[in-house]
């Protein structure tokens, strides 16, 4: 196996394309190499994405922050700006593994390991967040909820890589959060969780909603009909209730050691209730 | 084809040779005979590998060798000061903070590099902390109770 530490996105495409298909990479490799030493995966090339610049940086400007791929989840939860306007979005990848996991784990990591479990991925669907795509055809954007197509496998193609996640403005009056299940408080895989990104017009009401959902799927899932519920509400018994069955109906889960069907698209619904209240009570405080 | 990595070691400069594939745990042990760092469970989860690469607290089996090239490895050996152990080495033999001794170098430089980040952290930080090294045989309560105990002590002293 080769190992490579490209320290440009034109080197970094330039490798893959040159090398045979088994080309791999490696960002914190907290899935990655449990794979390899269990034969899961077997690489020919092994790409270090970690020396090139735009992966490791947290920008803002604009308004808008721009994380790369393989900036560590430690990372990310030690900058308070971004804890301040993305919350949920760091809340969740703070619930990821241990401190040693959070020393290494990367968004690109857990989008492109593809788990319908990963816990960024529901947070980055609500907050409506865009991956930056390198490859052979120059770059391209796609949404978060584009990337996981089935359990391991992702939409990128060959020789392509996610190099950075861009959220989009903030603005007044918005607030996200995501909220898991798991049996115990620390280190496992969630049973469900829910994400919820919302902004409130000036009247306090909901102005748009995004609703995601993890582990209740083949992948993470964005229910447009969940967000839609509530729209126009002040988040009121009714408009929760009716987000609450648009997000039972669209559960697919899987019976498992961690829960049944029916427990999981119970808890599925009522992680999005309080998700969408903590998301609430974020974008009334923020005005 | 090996690959030269040269990275420092507890301080020390220290050059080896390894396959891609090799992790850092596998170097240390094998190769530097640095076998303080054990392999309990080799995917991450139990904490016993764990070393600090430049100043972050990580599991040696979950890095590669070869990312090493050029930073820093704090590993359990680099702890004490030659006769003189670390004060948490110190507190865990004076409060049995441990019995089978499998997670113990793990736990210590996980706690290490809590203290050198939060000072005087909470029970409940502490705990928070070290919950990526398991122990199956204390409890985890006196390994906790050591901790708190190094934190206040180096608190009290540096208030004197």
């Amino acid at each position: 196996m080769r190992y490579e530490t490209p320290v440009s996105i034109a080197d970094a495409v330039a490798l893959l394309q040159g090398s045979p298909a088994r080309g791999q990479i490696l960002a914190g490799g907290t899935d990655l190499i449990v794979q390899m030493r269990s034969g899961a995966a077997n690489p020919q090339l092994l790409l270090d994405i970690k020396h090139i610049p735009e992966t490791r940086r947290i920008e803002f400007s604009d308004g808008r922050f721009e994380i790369g791929a393989a900036v560590s989840g430690a990372e990310l939860n030690e900058n308070e700006a971004f804890k301040t306007t993305w919350p949920g979005v760091a809340e969740a990848f703070d619930l990821i593994g241990s401190t040693q996991i959070q020393g290494r784990a990367t968004l690109g990591g857990n989008l492109c390991n593809a788990s319908p479990a990963a816990d960024t991925v529901p947070a980055l669907i609500a907050a409506d967040a865009v991956c930056r795509i390198a490859g052979p055809d120059g770059e391209r954007q796609v949404p978060a909820e584009s990337i996981i197509t089935q359990p391991g496998r992702t939409s990128l193609a060959a020789g392509e890589f996610i190099v950075s996640i861009r959220f989009p403005r903030q603005m007044n009056r918005t607030g996200d959060a995501y909220l898991r299940l798991i049996p115990r408080t620390e280190m496992d895989i969630a049973v469900a969780g829910a994400g919820v990104c919302l902004t409130l017009d000036s009247e306090g009401r909901c102005a748009t909603a995004r609703v995601a959902l993890g582990a209740v799927g083949p992948t993470p899932l964005l229910v447009n009909d969940a967000g839609a519920a509530l729209i126009g509400s002040r988040l009121e018994a009714a408009a929760l209730d009716s987000m609450a069955e648009a997000v039972a109906a669209a559960c697919r889960p899987i019976n498992d050691k961690r829960g049944t069907i029916d427990y999981r698209t119970r808890v599925a619904a009522v992680l999005a209730r309080r998700s969408a209240l903590m998301a609430l009570n974020r974008a009334e405080n923020r005005t | 084809m090996k690959r030269h990595v040269v990275s420092t070691i507890n301080g020390d400069s220290m050059e080896f040779l390894c396959d891609a594939g090799d992790t850092l745990l596998d170097v240390l042990r094998n190769q530097l005979q640095l076998t303080g760092s054990k392999e309990g469970c080799g995917s991450g989860d139990c904490g016993a590998c764990s070393v600090i690469l430049d100043d972050r607290l990580v599991c040696a089996c979950l890095v590669l060798a070869v990312e090493t090239n050029g930073r820093q490895v704090d590993t359990i050996e680099g702890m004490a000061r030659g006769d003189k152990l670390h004060p948490l080495q110190q507190r865990f033999l004076e409060r049995g903070a441990l019995q089978c001794g499998i997670c113990t170098p793990g736990i210590l430089v996980a706690a290490k590099s809590l203290l050198e980040r939060n000072p005087d952290p909470s029970e409940s930080e502490v705990r928070y902390w070290l919950a990526g090294n398991l122990c199956r045989c204390t409890g985890y309560d006196k390994i906790v109770r050591a901790v708190l105990e190094v934190a206040s002590e180096s608190k009290e002293r540096n208030a004197r």
